[in-house]
């Protein structure tokens, strides 16, 4: 399968099923369009025909019978190396590959199903979980981690995710279990990488130095532009949230030294134009930025629609474009869903196995219960059994290990399959009733952004 | 190549072998946790 476009002057033929990235001028792309359904001679004939008004120097040389098939040449080469219109061989593989025992290697703990803002488009419903207010007991996250490390097999590195609600509000219980975590690691010959999602309300000295000290990411979260993030994130009185958390983010951003945190933001249909959210944010001195889609039902008046897609990929198109400019200078940032590792990214059974939801991935409730991931927690169909008890519904999870991108019709050609592993289970839920389905605004943006990744790395090969 | 830039030397072929160890991070637990996103992950082996 081969997926070819054009962005920012760039002609990008991507080779799905190897990975390999090619930019290529326009004759050759023309021909690569052509290249599976047409004979050699018709290919000339038609690009002599398309190309003969062309000025000679317009691609470095007459386009005539030699020069395309030099370029017919080259994507020979190219295809005999398996770099172009390569099969599709990873269907068994990841079968097999899915059918082996799993273990645990990932917790999503919900410390303190509780919050002390009110934003609009929380899935959470503003901490509670559609549930009561709790927060977890040192008794059940010391149980967490205890069923993490009995499930987790030879795995040596586990991650384990402070989330809410807000989990500052029960901060206590996090130092606690960190406390715990790094005794029970030495014993059991573990590795924690603990990671803290904060709205940053209550974020002070103290805080950070224990997070900077003891976590390996923080996401922080900010929606960008005050006016956009003081609508959607008010306080519990309705006052925005905007002047409380940036010079605490500022600082503890500062205080990672621009690393190994994100500042995560959320749009909206109120704010389609989310480019100029991102770049206030970068403007604010934040050099690891995520702002995403929001994830809501057809009916909230701020859910992503399917007439706002084509501004919104005139957005990532704008914001590509800027990070390239950017690129090398002191107002340079990371975007991360434009972050792409073209030589040591992840092998392919990674790439098509989907994100581990309600296998490697689950998510623990204040009381302990068990969900295949935080998007779930609530929905009590879902429940998958407690940290005391284990998985006890492994129809849940045998669910979920079924899941990958060859059980999904949608995700079977299409090309950006390898970057995005599926998609959500949780949206397609959400949308459809069914994890084995894709969430198809979201999908649409994902190829946008997969789209825009490569071109900023099109354009970096070139300017180095 | 004249008509051809390849930006990357890695094929995904390659890593059928001596991938799956299973060591890397969770898809979810970064940065997004509602768009799934694995192509910019790191490989801990490759670390």
């Amino acid at each position: 399968m081969v997926h070819q476009y054009k962005n920012n002057g760039y002609n990008i033929v991507l080779d799905v099923n190897s990975g390999a990235i090619h930019v290529v001028d326009d004759v050759t792309y023309d021909a690569i369009a052509m290249y599976e359904e047409s004979d050699r001679d018709t290919i000339v004939k038609k690009l002599k025909d398309k190309y003969k008004e062309c000025p000679p120097d317009a691609f470095g040389g007459k386009v005539d019978e030699a020069y395309i098939c030099e370029a017919l040449d080259e994507i020979e080469q190219l295809r005999q190396r398996q770099e172009l219109f390569t099969q599709d061989v990873y269907e068994d593989y990841i079968g097999d590959f899915k059918r082996r025992p799993t273990v645990v290697k990932a917790l999503c703990l919900h410390i303190a199903h509780d919050c002390n803002l009110k934003c609009r488009y929380c899935f959470a419903d503003e901490g509670e979980y559609h549930g009561k207010r709790e927060l977890m007991s040192f008794e059940v996250g010391k149980a967490a981690l205890d069923f993490l490390i009995a499930n987790s097999g030879s795995r040596k590195n586990l991650e384990v995710d402070f989330f809410g609600g807000e989990p500052t509000m029960n901060f206590q219980v996090v130092k606690d279990l960190v406390a715990y975590g790094r005794e029970q690691e030495k014993i059991h010959d573990k590795k924690f990488r603990f990671t803290l999602t904060t709205n940053g309300v209550l974020l002070n000295d103290e805080i950070m130095e224990f997070a900077n000290r003891e976590m390996g990411n923080v996401v922080l979260s900010i929606d960008g532009r005050r006016e956009i993030h003081d609508y959607m994130r008010p306080a519990k009185g309705g006052q925005g949230s905007y002047d409380t958390v940036v010079p605490k983010f500022q600082k503890f951003a500062d205080s990672r030294n621009q690393n190994n945190y994100y500042v995560r933001g959320t749009f909206t249909h109120h704010n389609l134009d989310f480019s100029k959210d991102v770049l206030h944010l970068a403007k604010l001195g934040f050099k690891q930025i995520s702002v995403e889609p929001v994830v809501a039902r057809e009916t909230d008046d701020y859910a992503i629609r399917e007439t706002d897609l084509e501004q919104l990929f005139a957005e990532y198109d704008a914001l590509a474009a800027e990070m390239v400019k950017r690129h090398g200078t002191d107002q340079d940032f990371n975007f991360f869903h434009f972050m792409i590792d073209l030589e040591g990214g992840p092998c392919v059974a990674k790439r098509l196995s989907g994100c581990g939801s309600g296998t490697e991935y689950l998510a623990v409730t204040p009381a302990g219960d068990l969900y295949p991931c935080h998007q779930f927690v609530g929905n009590e169909k879902f429940l998958m059994g407690n940290v005391f008890d284990g998985v006890v519904r492994t129809d849940i999870s045998d669910e979920f290990k079924g899941c990958n991108v060859y059980a999904k019709e949608k995700c079977r050609e299409c090309f950006a399959k390898f970057y995005c592993s599926g998609g959500c289970a949780a949206n397609s839920y959400n949308f459809h009733g069914d994890i084995h389905n894709a969430y198809d605004i979201g999908c649409a943006l994902q190829k946008k952004r997969v789209e825009c990744a490569i071109m900023i790395k099109a354009a970096l090969a070139e300017n180095n | 190549m004249k008509h051809i830039k390849t930006l990357n030397t890695k094929k995904l072929q390659n890593t059928v072998k001596k991938g799956g160890c299973g060591e890397c991070q969770t898809s979810c637990q970064s940065a997004c946790k509602t768009s799934c996103t694995v192509g910019n992950q790191t490989c801990e082996n490759a670390r």
